[in-house]
């Protein structure tokens, strides 16, 4: 055998030692794997510490090792230890291997002859391995200093301008023809009472205004090439129909628009706009939009008002502009996209869409809004008749098996602020239907307490149905909520003008296929995975694309922002190193074996394999690659090959671990 | 390089096999013609007279190119292999059957006495006592034997040390015309011998690259036989028409006969260069264009392949990792 | 004199998952059954059903292989790849005679060590049940096993 293998048993203190015979061990090691190649067998208290890894350099430098395993805890914890510790004698890191033989073994097994005899078999199979590792060299990728946001939430909106005052420049992309997302929709924000509006907005005319951040909205991503410190997206900048290099936005046209449009995105459907418009009066940025669904010009060539009435030289209503597709380099990519809200329209005994006094939270969050459809005012559906009694619903569509099994989060807060502005306003009676109470942040369970004492009623049971079925006098004209009151035991039918429904947060519908655009997957609940859901939030499994916001998951405004500025971070983290080292664990293929049979074409959620039409081969892009090795494992050739985790590689382990090696090994 | 100013001897001998590797020697036509100018044939029991203690008396290494087809199942068998690679310097695994066990290996699927029960009572077989071969038995004149028949048929490299593999049933003749002419040129000291253990007159590849047929990103619904869509389309690929064909697994040089003639490729080459277990290969091919993530869905797609151990291991069973079935290690009394 | 049959069993773990919820299950001091020897590779897609043969051939009497939930993999879809790759390697290994439950497929999250230990338990008993696998030696048929084993309990202890 020409490699020179030391093998290192730890003994943990007694975490190992007190179970396995790390002594024994290591001395079966250096006898009975001496003719594969093991020239030293020792053993350590502690392998991890300065002394135990100064033992491993002395062999490297004095025995001439070629190869290294360490018979210690999990490489999740130590592996990069010991491999730096080989750097520095001069070996390649990645000649160096380790194996559990304490979480695997002697915390797991309490026979102690088993858990020697397993430690032996462990150790065989990472010997027979490590003589398969091949050195490696981290590849280094540089950093476009450039950022790509997508989404222009509350989230995007602090993750940009984190970046962008910090000297980096930002595009931010923007579906609507506005920034600020939902928080923009509120009327006022738990548990402050801020206005909405008057937190955010400052926010958006910055973002509007920083020269480092260019702003698209009324755009799209369509598709993303491309790698960490590399990305290339291709945008779909939608025609506004507007001039923006002449537009002032002084609202002429959308005053002249004769065309009334429900608006069923910002308004919640609860007001109109027009065929052309702004979403709201503090949009940025200012320019309107012509929705060509509605337009009556685009519909049938007549009207052009605001044409007509623009005021500007050149005229800025352009009704031959097209989509623009833009091309955007960025190192890194944060999504912050946001949710949708439940459709309550799929719980039909909470009779949303058929009973005119049933409100989504949207919907009442627009009424709320003094610059809303009713001018802040609580009305029923007439806009006009005060509520005298209203009933809360939470839990529509969330903490339920039928709908979504998941808790949203927001609800219980936004349901006593919608309790409290209520009872402020109207002095109604306010009924909070509730599983629990979910106050768990800073000044929420105050708030609760606030609304107890301003005299809402609370009842702790899911409403069954909302109706207007009246079976009593006092019923006739009412909705009534039907509701087991679990607290007293009793099935309670309450009578009240107005109900509120407090729906769940949901993934945006095209999550998914989003996520595909830019690599990243879908937990089960249809919110983005973090790389760790306790470490590390706002990573990726990718590498270059964070996620911030309700994106990752429900959460409240604070949140949001704490994570637009974590992503922000990260990414300033990387910029400022300039070349980020990829683990050297790839794929690659072996083009003169490579039939072109394009059976792992399919296979690659990163895009990595691309088919080469001239040559009739596929082939790998290292740096798109993620080392799962599934086309290496589907390949029928045997073509392609991956580093770190070899066919030989792992047929050595499963014959040192089945102690083949210990006999002549027959084919 | 000539031995002792005389041409250098050849020979070519058949075990479990069914001859068609001789057939496609004789198929290279006039080629048959350089072989006898060139060699000095010693043993071929197909095209002339020989017996074993002609190759018995003969020097150790005396023979210099052996071609040894079909597959080890009995003594005599291994006998010969043994006794050609002590006789032979260069010896060839010649045809699927030497390589990899090829259709006589399907009998490692049974047991000895379910191979005997089979073979010796057919329903157009007179056996009404059951008699089964005694492997001696005693005549006036002294013991006769015959070979004992083994549980499990094996390769060639199972038994003896090979030094050239030659894949197919049988190698097409236009690669064992190639090779002819090589090894003349190596006796001629015109061309050098390829590294011992490797795999000749084969392609690089597997069977797609000599696959005319178009080939798109793979996604199947449904696996059918070739019967079931007829007439295939002839210029997109059999799988992505959900026939289960072996080609992307299959070591090429043939041409890709099957397919351009409309047929799966069905693996007679074996497999690809490096490739530990050619069935585990086609298990993967297969699984990784069915177009379904749901259990249930993919085990009705899979249905699509009644049998599954034929499909993939119909010329390679002996020389796959498994070897054989269950039931072929089952020593009962047969 | 009879000793209890130990199984020897390889275990495929994926680096994200399974392999933490093996972890997992060791630093919450879980016991369970010796039997098993595992393997990291980075992902379950990983696995070629050349392992699974390679370790059945070569002694061993089960393979254990995990990985995520599916809709859970790191790698967002190859778990699925692994499941196809699995259900057509035990239809063939069912039909060269190796009982379909000597290879069983477990999705495990890395919050999961529990269920990583009594799955592994559970596995360890089926196989023990099932015997040793014993591939490639001669094995007694049925009818001849009696004579086989009062030919072992001649042999003193």
């Amino acid at each position: 055998m020409s490699e020179k293998i030391g093998v290192y048993v730890c003994h943990c203190g007694t975490n190992i030692a007190g179970t396995v015979d790390v002594k024994g061990v290591a001395e079966w090691a250096a006898e009975h794997l001496k003719h594969r190649g093991v020239v030293i067998g020792r053993e350590y208290k502690f392998m991890c510490s300065s002394l135990g890894q100064e033992l491993v350099e002395k062999d490297i430098k004095e025995l001439g090792l070629t190869r290294v395993i360490v018979a210690a805890c999990s490489p999740h914890l130590h592996e990069k230890t010991f491999r730096t510790a080989c750097e520095r004698a001069g070996l390649n890191p990645y000649l160096c291997e380790m194996v559990s033989i304490r979480e695997q073994v002697s915390w797991v097994h309490a026979d102690k002859a088993a858990a020697t005899e397993k430690s032996k078999a462990v150790i065989s199979g990472g010997v027979e391995r490590v003589l398969h590792n091949e050195p490696l060299e981290p590849i280094r990728v540089p950093i476009h200093a450039d950022t790509l946001v997508v989404g222009g939430g509350i989230a995007g909106i602090q993750a940009a301008l984190e970046i962008a005052d910090a000297g980096y420049h930002v595009c931010l992309v923007e579906r609507e023809p506005s920034i600020g997302g939902h928080m923009a929709q509120f009327d006022k924000t738990f548990p402050t009472l801020d206005c909405s509006a008057c937190i955010l907005t400052p926010k958006m005319v910055d973002v509007g205004n920083h020269p480092n951040i260019t702003l698209l909205t009324w755009s799209e991503v369509v598709k993303v090439d491309g790698f960490v410190g590399n990305f290339k997206a291709t945008i779909r900048k939608k025609a506004r129909y507007v001039n923006t290099d002449t537009c002032t936005g002084c609202g002429i046209c959308w005053e002249k628009c004769p065309k009334k449009v429900v608006d069923n995105v910002y308004e919640a459907g609860l007001g109109n706009r027009k065929a052309i418009y702004t979403p709201f009066a503090q949009a940025v940025p200012r320019y309107p939009v012509i929705d060509v669904e509605n337009c009556t010009y685009f519909k049938n060539g007549k009207c052009k008002a605001c044409q007509i009435f623009c005021p500007t030289e050149p005229n800025s209503i352009n009704f031959d502009q097209k989509d623009e597709m833009l091309e955007v380099q960025a190192g890194n990519i944060i999504l912050a996209t946001g949710y949708d809200l439940f459709d309550a329209t799929r719980i039909p005994q909470y009779g949303y869409g058929k009973l005119p006094n049933v409100f989504t939270s949207l919907e009442f969050e627009r009424m709320c809004n003094a610059a809303g459809p009713t001018e802040g005012k609580i009305v029923l559906r007439d806009k006009t008749t005060t509520p005298k009694s209203v009933v809360i619903v939470h839990c529509v569509g969330s903490r339920d098996e039928n709908y979504n099994k998941y808790c949203s989060g927001i609800c219980c807060m936004q349901s006593l602020k919608f309790a409290h502005l209520v009872m402020e306003r109207t002095g109604a009676e306010v009924y909070n239907c509730y599983i629990d109470i979910r106050t768990p942040f800073k000044d929420y369970e105050e708030f609760y307490k606030r609304v107890l004492e301003e005299g809402g009623h609370f009842i702790r049971g899911k409403v069954a149905e909302v109706t207007d079925a009246a079976r009593l006098p006092e019923e006739e004209g009412k909705l009534i909520v039907q509701v087991e009151d679990t607290l007293i035991g009793k099935q309670r039918r309450i009578p009240v003008d107005m109900v509120i429904l407090s729906a769940g947060i949901e993934p945006r519908h095209d999550a998914k296929e989003v996520g595909k655009l830019f690599g990243i997957a879908c937990g089960a609940s249809g919110w983005y995975t973090e790389k760790h859901p306790k470490l590390d939030p706002v990573a990726t499994m990718t590498e270059g694309i964070y996620i911030a916001g309700c994106v990752q998951g429900p959460k409240d405004i604070p949140v949001s922002v704490a994570q637009g500025a974590a992503a922000a971070a990260r990414v300033l983290g990387k910029i400022q190193q300039g070349v980020i080292s990829l683990e050297p664990i790839k794929a690659s293929i072996n083009e003169t074996q490579c039939s072109g049979c394009r059976i792992c074409n399919g296979l690659c959620p990163f895009n990595a394999i691309a088919f080469i039409e001239d040559d009739k081969v596929s082939s790998i892009n290292p740096a798109l690659c993620q080392g799962c090795g599934t086309c290496v494992a589907a390949c029928p050739a045997g073509a392609i090959s991956g580093t770190g985790f070899s066919d030989a590689q792992i047929i050595a382990q499963i014959d040192g671990l089945l102690l083949r090696n210990l006999e002549p090994v027959e084919a | 390089m000539t031995v002792n100013g005389k041409k250098p001897k050849f020979a070519m001998y058949w075990a479990a096999s069914c001859g068609g590797c001789e057939i496609a020697v004789l198929n290279t036509h006039e080629k048959i013609l350089d072989v006898d100018a060139n060699f000095e044939v010693v043993f071929w029991p197909v095209a002339m007279d020989a017996k074993y203690k002609d190759v018995e008396a003969m020097e150790d290494g005396s023979i210099l190119l052996t071609l040894f087809n079909g597959g080890i199942r009995n003594a005599e068998n291994e006998h010969l292999a043994k006794l050609l690679r002590k006789k032979s310097k260069i010896l060839v695994a010649f045809g699927s059957c030497a390589c990899e066990g090829c259709i006589p290996g399907l009998a490692n699927l049974s047991s000895t006495k379910e191979i005997f029960d089979t073979y010796y009572e057919t329903v157009s077989t007179d056996n009404p006592n059951h008699f089964r071969p005694q492997y001696e038995y005693k005549m006036p004149e002294g013991e006769i034997s015959i070979p004992k028949f083994y549980p499990v048929l094996k390769t060639l490299d199972q038994v003896v040390d090979v030094d050239y593999y030659m894949p197919g049933c049988p190698p097409e003749s236009h690669q064992i015309a190639a090779v002819i002419d090589l090894v003349i040129k190596v006796v001629k000291g015109e061309a050098e011998l390829p590294p011992k253990g490797a795999v000749i007159g084969v392609g690089n590849s597997t069977v797609c690259d000599e696959c005319p047929r178009a080939r798109n990103v793979k996604l199947i619904k449904e696996f059918r036989r070739i019967q079931d869509i007829a007439p295939a389309d002839p210029t997109l690929c059999l799988l992505e028409q959900g026939i289960p064909c072996n080609g992307p697994a299959t070591r090429s040089g043939c041409n890709a006969r099957c397919p351009i003639a409309g047929a799966q490729c069905i693996g007679c080459y074996g497999p690809a260069e490096g490739v530990m277990d050619y069935g585990a290969r086609l298990m993967t091919a297969f699984a990784s264009v069915i177009d379904a993530i749901a259990p249930e869905e993919i085990d009705r797609i899979l249905d699509g392949i009644p049998d599954p151990v034929g499909q993939v291991y119909r010329f390679n069973l002996a020389g796959s990792l498994l070897k054989a079935a269950k039931s072929a290690w089952i020593k009962e009394k047969v | 004199m009879t000793e209890q049959f130990e199984p020897t069993i390889i275990g495929f773990t994926c680096n994200w998952c399974s392999y933490r919820a093996a972890d997992l299950a060791g630093t919450s001091r879980m016991k369970y059954a010796p039997n098993v020897r595992l393997i990291r590779m980075m992902c379950s897609g990983r696995l070629d059903p050349t392992f699974v043969l390679r370790a059945l051939s070569g002694g061993a009497d089960g393979v254990m292989i995990t990985g995520c939930h599916p809709g859970e993999c790191h790698y967002i879809e190859q778990n699925y790849k692994a499941l196809r790759r699995f259900l057509l390697l035990r239809r063939v290994l069912t039909g060269l005679g190796i009982e379909p439950e000597r290879v069983k497929l477990v999705w495990a999250s890395a919050a999961e060590g529990a269920r990583f230990a009594s799955e592994t338990t559970a596995f360890v008993e089926e196989i023990r049940k099932l015997g040793p696998l014993n591939w490639g030696k001669p094995v007694a048929a049925l009818e001849n096993l009696q004579e086989e084993v009062s030919k072992l309990e001649e042999v003193p202890a």
